[in-house]
């Protein structure tokens, strides 16, 4: 018996992101060994825009695989001053 | 011992005055300070370190004890900051700095004031448009604190002229627009083994960290400089507020007081984003 299961992520995108974020991005849900680069394509964010990802408070990248639970951050880059 | 006559025109010149914590300080007004400076020949931040080093404390700096001791503001007034581009976030840091008592800035910025900047850079006015920053600059801090000694660049910070302008400086600050000139100054101040506070900000969002010579640094942030095409950020789309430019000027500032006296809780291979559309405030460890 096959048995699919999903996990479910708190996303949050930041600045010019914030246009990509999902509905319910609090509990978003993924695919089990989801990475980063996939989120990020299938929520049609640039992949340049997507510089600075973090997972639970650590700075990650784009082949990091996502676990139940994670909490995830993406920030463009800024420049202003 | 030979008396120092300037310390009994000193001793002299301070009133006791009994401070919100009940405990009484010897206190140098800057009307006595000025005077004796100028009866001795000596600067204005000669005398007042002078007078710290005694206990007494000028006035000026009453309101930063206890947080910061007597030593501490030796400590500040001995420094020198390199406060590179002066448009929002360099405004703000020079207003700041110069009140803390940093005894001597370097300004940077071979701009000039338009309307455009009205919106949230504190040292332009509609009576200052189409003046230098620099002169903008140098007149603020005096104004606010004229015993800081002061060295203008009118000329943007560019690869050929950042060593010179980091001489001497103890700590250089980011206050750039763009992200490629950060890494300018980044490998500047590492050359120099300096360390450097670097801000960035767009629409409501800003982040800071403390990059020390032997740091990663901004690599970790925007991946590294020769892979980096985009000149700007969101910033480009989101434009720039005077709320999130005091704020996240403000935490380079905490930086800077905690570098300058060797306290350890500097965000150091951490970034420290913010974004205030929802008050989130995240520091992000470098892994």
């Amino acid at each position: 018996m096959v048995i699919t299961m999903t996990m479910t992520i708190d996303l949050r995108l930041f600045a010019t992101l914030q246009q990509f974020e999902p509905p319910s991005s609090q509990a978003f849900i993924i695919e089990p060994e989801t990475c980063v680069r996939t989120l990020v394509r299938d929520l049609d964010i640039p992949e340049i825009k997507a510089k600075l990802i973090f997972i639970n408070g650590i700075k990650r990248d784009l082949d990091s695989v996502l676990k139940d639970g994670d909490r995830v951050g993406i920030f463009p880059p800024v420049g202003g001053g | 011992m030979k008396p120092n006559p300037i310390i009994d025109m000193l001793m002299t010149a301070a009133h006791n005055q009994q401070q919100p914590d009940g405990r009484k300080r010897a206190v140098l007004s800057l009307q006595d300070s000025a005077d004796i400076a100028q009866r001795c020949g000596r600067t204005r931040k000669e005398i007042e370190l002078l007078a710290l080093e005694h206990d007494i404390i000028p006035e000026r700096y009453l309101r930063n004890l206890n947080i910061l001791s007597p030593k501490d503001q030796i400590r500040l007034l001995q420094s020198r900051a390199c406060v590179v581009g002066l448009g929002g976030l360099g405004g703000y840091v020079i207003e700041t700095l110069a009140r803390l008592g940093v005894g001597a800035l370097t300004v940077v910025d071979g701009d000039y004031f338009d309307e455009t900047n009205l919106n949230r850079q504190l040292l332009s006015s509609e009576h200052n448009l189409s003046q230098t920053k620099t002169a903008s600059a140098v007149e603020r801090i005096l104004t606010i604190n004229s015993a800081i000694y002061v060295q203008d660049y009118n000329d943007s910070m560019n690869p050929d002229n950042v060593a010179s302008i980091l001489e001497q400086a103890d700590i250089a600050i980011d206050c750039l627009d763009n992200i490629q000139a950060r890494f300018v100054l980044e490998r500047a101040a590492k050359e120099a083994g300096i360390p450097m506070v670097s801000a960035a900000v767009a629409g409501f969002s800003g982040q800071v960290l403390t990059i020390f010579p032997q740091d990663r640094g901004l690599e970790q942030v925007y991946g590294p400089p020769q892979t980096h095409s985009a000149d700007k950020g969101a910033e480009t789309t989101l434009g720039n507020l005077g709320c999130t430019v005091s704020l996240v000027a403000s935490l380079e500032c905490a930086e800077v007081v905690k570098i300058l006296l060797k306290k350890d809780t500097v965000l150091r291979n951490q970034l420290l984003i913010i974004d205030l559309t929802d008050y989130t405030f995240e520091k992000i460890q470098f892994s």
